[in-house]
């Protein structure tokens, strides 16, 4: 018989226990550190070249530097600081980017709710695939802000035409990486599920849907990224309200500080959400983390 | 498993003038031609030949995954017409969904045949315990090694109750130590559910230690060479190995695959190796060799 060589091989060794009294809090914080020690300094490095980049910053404008490019109405960090602050307590200010927040989160669920299932559908069945897909490549090249006249002139109001825009922005990333993760899905595990029993509705839920989620996540990062891009570009040429709105405008008022306050924050909202969608993807695929 | 242990003997694989090709730009290529094969009920068998022969191909055909060109494949009189739960299916790349744990993979073909949640968790507990993998239930397959991977798909196959188990050169990606281990398994796992097994490798020591009976297979376009019954003893010891029944078995089998696998090679290799094998095998025919 060969169970003990089996059990043996499944080991479920209990791990050595090191010594009966616990470890004092010096070596606990001694072995964490070992641990934990490239992240602390992935960590330590970013924030020394963050401030670097302030410092950097700060010494080209003090000292108006014109080298080829030039500094000299280029705000200062201390500049942009005080109009931060001044802004904080703009209720106009919020209003902005509480408005270009609402237009990426409804075009970018939209994107998201037609793309996915599209993609998915698009992998599954050959023919639907041979029907979107040429029209879905000759649309996809134009850039977000080319649409911006066809939209206007589609949509009956501003919000609209500019939601749209967020849409298509993020809905070509989220179809395409949806249509591929659908491609690379192993044929072996469908036929597994196959030999288990299951038909056609649970080999799509159970077998090609997780195994997309991947790229679906992908996708959904990459459209984040271009829905913010085309949110800020049409802002811009046809908004009222809007964070991309508001930097233009300072440009228009000539208010410099304005103008990096408002690219701060689009950076920012931009980080803000991809780590949502980071978060997200991680709750929804625990057999991915490490 | 009481259920499973006390049905009557079932599990007939008949293979009857199966041939299988398919289409290619210089016409039709023939992967399996003019083949019988038949697997009584309790019966393990394996296939053997030269890589390329068509064996996975005549596997897969038994699975359902092809369909014959000419001839007929049934089980229990019942003709072969796609996947089904009734034939079990273990791979060579374990094809263990990722995104599922170890004890959802082997619930996954009860939860297709409608079993309530708490029922198929405690039987996939029940299973899982006799491979010694209950302390890894809740762990992703990516965590296993290759062999604890194995026998999660063995387990997973054999979760269903099937009545016949075809496995695709399971062991061929696993080490020597493990893939010992794991004949064992199976041998002990066939022993205790007396189904029926049809097994595909290209390792002959493994198809003699396992099988009731060998085939080997013409290199391509293959058809069935020779069928060697394997008169040793159950259960089956490490220690047979090494005796003499079994060194000579593994002799004829030996020569059987050689001239084939160099006849696969082709070109001048061929002749000369060709020649090399006549005069070895000069005057003698197989069950000289034994």
């Amino acid at each position: 018989m060969s169970a003990t060589t089996a059990i043996s091989e499944a080991g479920p060794v209990p791990a050595t226990t090191p010594s009966a009294t616990p470890p004092s809090i010096g070596t606990l914080a001694l072995r964490w550190y070992r641990l934990n020690q490239s992240r602390l300094r992935a960590i330590a490095i970013g924030i020394i070249s963050l401030l670097a980049f302030l410092l950097v910053w700060h010494l080209l404008t003090t000292y108006r530097v014109v080298f080829f490019v030039r500094f000299t109405n280029v705000p200062s960090p201390v500049a942009v600081y005080a109009s931060f602050t001044k802004a904080m307590h703009d209720p106009k200010f919020l209003l902005h980017v509480v408005l270009s927040c609402r237009r990426i989160f409804i075009g970018f669920s939209l994107a998201a709710i037609v793309g996915v299932p599209l993609g998915l559908i698009m992998g599954r069945f050959r023919l639907v695939h041979e029907i979107v897909f040429p029209v879905a490549e000759v649309l996809r090249p134009i850039p977000a802000i080319a649409w911006v006249p066809m939209a206007i002139m589609l949509w009956p109001t501003n919000e609209q035409s500019i939601v749209f825009i967020t849409f298509i922005g993020a809905f070509f990333p989220i179809l395409l990486n949806t249509l591929h993760g659908m491609s690379l899905v192993d044929p072996v595990l469908v036929r597994a599920a196959q030999c288990l029993g299951a038909r056609e509705r649970s080999i799509f839920r159970e077998v090609y849907f997780p195994a997309s989620l991947p790229h679906i996540f992908t996708g959904l990062t990459v459209g984040m990224g271009v829905a913010w891009v085309s949110l800020i570009a049409a802002e811009m040429i046809s908004g009222q309200y809007g964070i991309g709105y508001f930097t233009w405008e300072a440009y228009s008022l000539v208010q410099y500080a304005d103008i990096a306050l408002g690219m701060i924050a689009i950076g920012v909202l931009g980080l803000g959400s991809s780590l949502l969608i980071r978060g997200a993807g991680q709750l929804v695929m625990p057999w991915r983390l490490k | 498993m009481n259920e499973i242990q006390t049905r009557p003997p079932q599990g007939h694989i008949e293979v009857r003038n199966f041939s299988l090709s398919y289409d290619s730009i210089e016409g039709p290529v023939q992967a399996v031609t003019d083949t019988q094969i038949h697997v009584k009920p309790g019966e393990f068998v394996s296939i053997v030949g030269p890589s390329g022969c068509g064996k996975s191909t005549l596997l897969n055909a038994v699975a359902g995954f092809l369909k014959p060109t000419t001839g007929i494949v049934t089980v229990d009189g019942e003709r072969v017409n796609g996947p089904s739960a009734e034939r079990g299916m273990v791979f060579q790349q374990y094809s263990l969904f990722p995104w599922k744990t170890v004890r959802e993979n082997v619930e996954f073909g009860l939860k297709m045949r409608g079993m309530a949640r708490s029922q198929r968790e405690r039987a996939a507990r029940t299973l899982l315990g006799l491979a010694g993998l209950e302390a890894f239930e809740k762990h992703y397959p990516e965590k296993l090694s290759g062999g604890m991977k194995q026998r999660v798909g063995i387990v997973r196959a054999l979760a269903t109750g099937p009545k016949v188990l075809l496995l695709d050169e399971p062991f061929g990606a696993l080490d020597a130590q493990t893939r010992v281990i794991m004949q064992q398994i199976l041998t002990n796992m066939w022993q205790r559910l007396k189904i029926s097994v049809l097994f595909v490798t290209h390792d002959i020591d493994e198809a003699i230690f396992l099988s009731d009976r060998v085939y080997c297979m013409t290199a391509r376009p293959g058809s069935i060479k020779a069928e060697i019954p394997i008169p040793l003893e159950r259960p089956r010891q490490q220690s047979m190995m090494m005796s003499s029944e079994f060194l000579a078995l593994r002799r004829g089998l030996m020569s059987l695959i050689r001239e084939e696998s160099l006849k696969a090679m082709g070109g001048e290799i061929n002749d000369m190796g060709m020649q090399g094998l006549n005069i070895e095998l000069h005057g003698h025919s197989l069950a000289d060799v034994i």
